[in-house]
Order: structure tokens, then sequence, then C-alpha cells
């Protein structure tokens, strides 16, 4: 197929691709129309209900707590092939000790390991900050989890774990993540146990804006951010662990 | 829909076709973080700020740190390859 005949094909599916997507698109209401019924009791009910203001975070975590337990196993289940797809095979080796790294990579520049000393811990307060005021601004357990993954990767990119000497990917990845998870699905056996419903939010609500409000939410926040840090840093470790350290024999 | 959202949404489309138009991988995987940039933006503008801490984490810092890693895998790889065919043919002499 000639790169003329291609081109020809092309343009004629996008001139309709472009048709269709501006009649489906002057079809639409206007931004910020609410039409749901569900959606407008859920955000009339998340403040008196849960004391907590941001009503995404109520409708994830609380609401519809089901869906983002089945949500993070599926960063799970992508962590867990990652981890199976890069274990070093027969026929592999990994070039971690210190002679081999000495000869093929220098010492990072102290530029980017200052720069790494600089951004990773602010990194880590703020990915701790998002997730503890889940309930209150815009955030939660998925948003700061991934800001703390992050900074994971930050410490790899600056260099300090070239610096370290230690590459295999760090056990406290792996543990969190199953804290993470095992503990959401715990807290929902809690809502069962004291509530008879999986999931229900059986604390206290608290005052609405103070930190500790929502009842189970920021615990569920906590874990859920845990776990997701813990299943990014793993998979942006094992993934440096197979670019730069494993070798075929 | 104001100036903001529609600058936004200029923004993602110009960096959204360079990305397509860009060649090389490394240089692809950094435009794809300037996408990522441009749609958490829009997404702010929308008033969408959770999706926006979402994408400015995983498009900026997630997508082009597994692009690179593949990327210096394949290369490695592929240079090993080469060393290995360059040898061969002296081994037969």
């Amino acid at each position: 197929m000639s790169a003329r005949l291609r081109l020809s094909i092309f343009a004629v599916s996008a001139v309709a691709l472009a048709l269709v997507l501006a009649y489906g698109l002057a079809g639409l209401q206007q931004f910020g129309h609410v039409d749901s019924a569900y959606g407008a009791l859920l955000a009339r009910l998340a403040v008196p209900a849960r004391h907590a203001t941001n009503a995404v975070v109520v409708t994830a975590f609380d609401f519809r707590g089901l869906d983002t337990l089945v949500e993070e196993l599926i960063l799970l289940t992508a962590a867990i092939g990652v981890v199976a797809l890069l274990r070093i095979q027969r026929g592999e080796h990994s070039e971690d000790d210190e002679a081999h790294q000495r000869r093929a990579r220098p010492d990072p520049s102290e530029t980017l390991r200052v720069a790494g000393a600089a951004l990773v811990p602010a990194t880590f307060v703020l990915g701790v900050y998002v997730v503890a005021h889940g309930q209150l601004s815009p955030g939660g357990g998925f948003q700061g989890g991934a800001v703390l993954a992050a900074a994971v990767v930050l410490l790899y990119a600056s260099g300090q774990r070239f610096a370290l000497r230690a590459t295999r990917p760090p056990p406290f990845a792996e543990r969190a993540e199953a804290i993470g998870s095992l503990g959401f699905a715990l807290i929902g056996l809690g809502g069962l146990i004291a509530g008879g419903v999986y999931l229900r939010n059986v604390l206290g609500q608290g005052t609405v804006g103070e930190l500790i409000s929502g009842g189970t939410i920021p615990l569920s926040n906590a874990a859920v951010g845990l776990e997701v840090a813990g299943a990014l840093a793993l998979i942006a470790a094992e993934l440096v662990d197979q670019a730069l350290f494993v070798r075929e024999d | 829909m104001s100036v903001l959202q529609a600058v936004a949404l200029m923004l993602v489309a110009i960096t959204g076709t360079l990305v397509a138009l860009t060649r090389e991988p490394v240089r692809q995987a950094i435009q794809a973080g300037f996408f990522g940039l441009a749609l958490t933006i829009l997404f702010f503008s929308f008033q969408a700020p959770d999706v926006a801490l979402s994408q400015l984490v995983v498009s900026t810092v997630a997508i082009p740190v597994m692009i690179l890693l593949a990327v210096a895998k394949v290369r490695e790889h592929e240079r090993r390859e080469r060393r290995r065919g360059a040898r061969e043919p002296e081994r037969d002499r």
C-alpha cells in the first residue's frame, strides 16, 4: 500500500470522524449542567452525612468503596505481573556487585544528588499531606500514593540508590503494597462486623474541617495511599533493575 | 468556556500532535511529559483537581521513566548483539 493511498484513506476517515465528533459534541449539555439525581444526592449528602468536605473522596471511599477496593486490586495485579515478568530468569544474571558498578557506572554528579536531596523529602511530605487531607481538599489515597511513588522515582533518578550500592527492589515497597491492600479489605471487614454492611462507615464522623473527620475515610485513604505508593515504587524499582543491571550470560 | 479553558484545550491539541510527530523514543518520552502537563492544566481548569493530581504524577514521572528504561534496555541489548556479531568472524579465522 503506497504512502499516497494511505494518506488519502486517512484523510477520508479523518473528515468522517470530525463530522461525527462535531455532531456528537454539539448535542452535549453545557459544562457544569447537573442532570443526574444520584450525583446531586451524593454532593448534597457529603458534608451532613460524613462531615467531610471533599465529595469526590467521600464517593470513592465511602459511598462507592467497593469500586475502589477492586480498583486498587488492579494496581496490585499490575505490580505482581511486572515482578513476575522481570524476575531474573535462567540465562541472566544481575551485575550489581561493586566492581561492575564502579566500572560501568560512575558516581552521579553532585548537582544531581543535591537536587535529589532537596526534592525527595519535599515530595515525600507533599505526598503524606495529600493522603492525610483526602477528606478535606482535593487529593486522597490514589493521588497521595502517586506523589509518594514519585518521591521514590526521584530517589532513583538522582542516583542516590546507585550511590548507596543497593539495587535490589526495596523491601519496603512490597510490604507497603501488601499492608495497604490488606488494610483496605480489613477496614471493610470492620464495617461488616460493627455495622452489618461491608465497608460501612462505622467510626465517629468528627467535626467538619478537622483532620480527623469522615469516620473510616482517613483510614481508607492511608491504606490506599500505602498500596498505590508501594505498587508504583515496586514497578519503578523492577524496571530500573531490569534496564540497568540484569544482563544475559 | 473561559479563556483559561480554551488555552488549555489548544495546548493539549498542540502537544498531543507534537508527541505523534516526534520520531525518536527518548524525545517522545519528554514530549509525553509536556503533554501530561498540558492535560493537568486542562483538568484543573475544568474543575477536576483530583484527576489533575493523578495525571500530573503519572504522565510526567511514571510514563517517561518507564519509556526511557525500556529504551535503555533495548539499546543495551542491541549493543551487545552487535558486539557479539563483530566478535564472531574473528574467531573463524
